[in-house]
């Protein structure tokens, strides 16, 4: 085995922000099911939050190679 | 990272890292060296430049097929960012706000596009520009509108939050939209185009790897699966690509509405 331990960090990283992202568009898959007309709305909205909750396991990859 | 699929093998697979996107310069120009992210961000501008002349050059009444694909994508940002996100004031904005979808996305394909292949956007100084340039401007309206002062106590001190939260809520807010805001929106750019990349570069160098290094079924049936896989991915990039020029815009509009309005 080598490896850096870093790389273990990112895959743990990982699944907190894929929790967060699988709910963000369950909840957006069910209001648009709920009320077809307000996609548009919710669209930008789950957009947004998808980016917000992605950005923690981007910066974790970017630390995981800056501090490597 | 050693790879003994058959007995004998001797050859080690180099897997890519972050040492792939430190090229040397392509040439120099009075000791100052010109790499190809540079060339790529000049290349981009002048293709944005020259392509939206010409479009708004020529404007039909009856469009064309460009310039209909200049005025949708002038649309989706007109109608379909601006006014959702910062109101009725959206369209001062839209120039700006398209400029940057445009920049982001163009120089973020660069990294699918055959022979280029190299996101600009992943070295970190260009995002930093941009996300510098939209600190700025959303600092700078926030000020204007409501004043140095209100500026700050509206952000720091938002009205109906219980007096005893302030001491806590008040660094968290400056530290939030003066610091963390400029850096996020720096970051996700940045490592989504050079983890996206490096995923890339994985699975297609993988591949050749496997398929041209190894003896053996296995070697071969896996090299295969990657390399099919390497040009599923590099649709998905693409995708990933337009998402995250769509998502820097989508921030900084909102960074621009939430400074222009205020609660009462």
């Amino acid at each position: 085995m080598e490896g850096s331990l870093n790389m273990v960090g990112i895959g743990l990283a990982a699944v907190g922000p894929g929790v967060g992202i699988g709910l963000i568009f369950a909840a957006y898959i069910s209001g648009v099911a709920r009320q077809p007309e307000a996609r548009s709305v919710l669209q930008g909205i789950a957009i947004l939050g998808f980016a917000l909750a992605e950005a923690m396991f981007i910066i974790a990859v970017g630390l995981a190679f800056a501090l490597g | 990272m050693p790879v003994a699929l058959t007995a004998g093998e001797t050859e080690e697979f180099e897997a890519p890292g972050p040492a792939e996107f430190e090229l040397p310069p392509a040439f120099e120009i009075l000791g100052f060296g010109v790499t190809k992210p540079m060339l790529i961000v000049v290349a981009a501008t002048l293709l944005i430049g020259i392509t939206l002349y010409i479009a708004a050059r020529r404007a039909a009444m009856v469009p064309g097929k460009g310039q209909f694909f200049v005025e949708g994508v002038y649309g989706f940002i007109r109608n379909g960012i601006a006014p959702d996100t910062i109101g009725r004031e959206g369209a001062k904005y839209v120039p700006y706000l398209f400029t940057l979808f445009v920049f982001i996305a163009v120089l973020n394909i660069s990294g699918i596009i055959p022979f280029v292949q190299y996101p600009a956007t992943s070295r970190i100084a260009i995002p930093l520009g941009l996300a510098l340039v939209s600190w700025v401007i959303f600092n700078y309206v926030g000020i204007r509108r409501q004043g140095f002062g209100g500026y700050f106590k509206n952000m720091m001190f938002p009205p109906g939050v219980p007096k005893a939260i302030y001491p806590l809520l008040a660094p968290l807010e400056f530290l939030s939209t003066v610091i963390i805001r400029p850096v996020t929106l720096t970051f996700r750019l940045t490592f989504n185009m050079f983890a996206g990349h490096l995923v890339l570069l994985l699975t297609i160098l993988g591949g050749e790897f496997l398929l041209f290094h190894t003896q053996g079924l296995v070697g071969f049936a896996a090299g295969s699966v990657s390399l099919l896989f390497g040009i599923v991915l590099t649709l998905f990039e693409g995708f990933i690509q337009l998402l995250q020029a769509y998502v820097f815009t989508l921030l900084s509009a909102i960074y621009i509405g939430g400074a222009l309005t205020h609660e009462h």
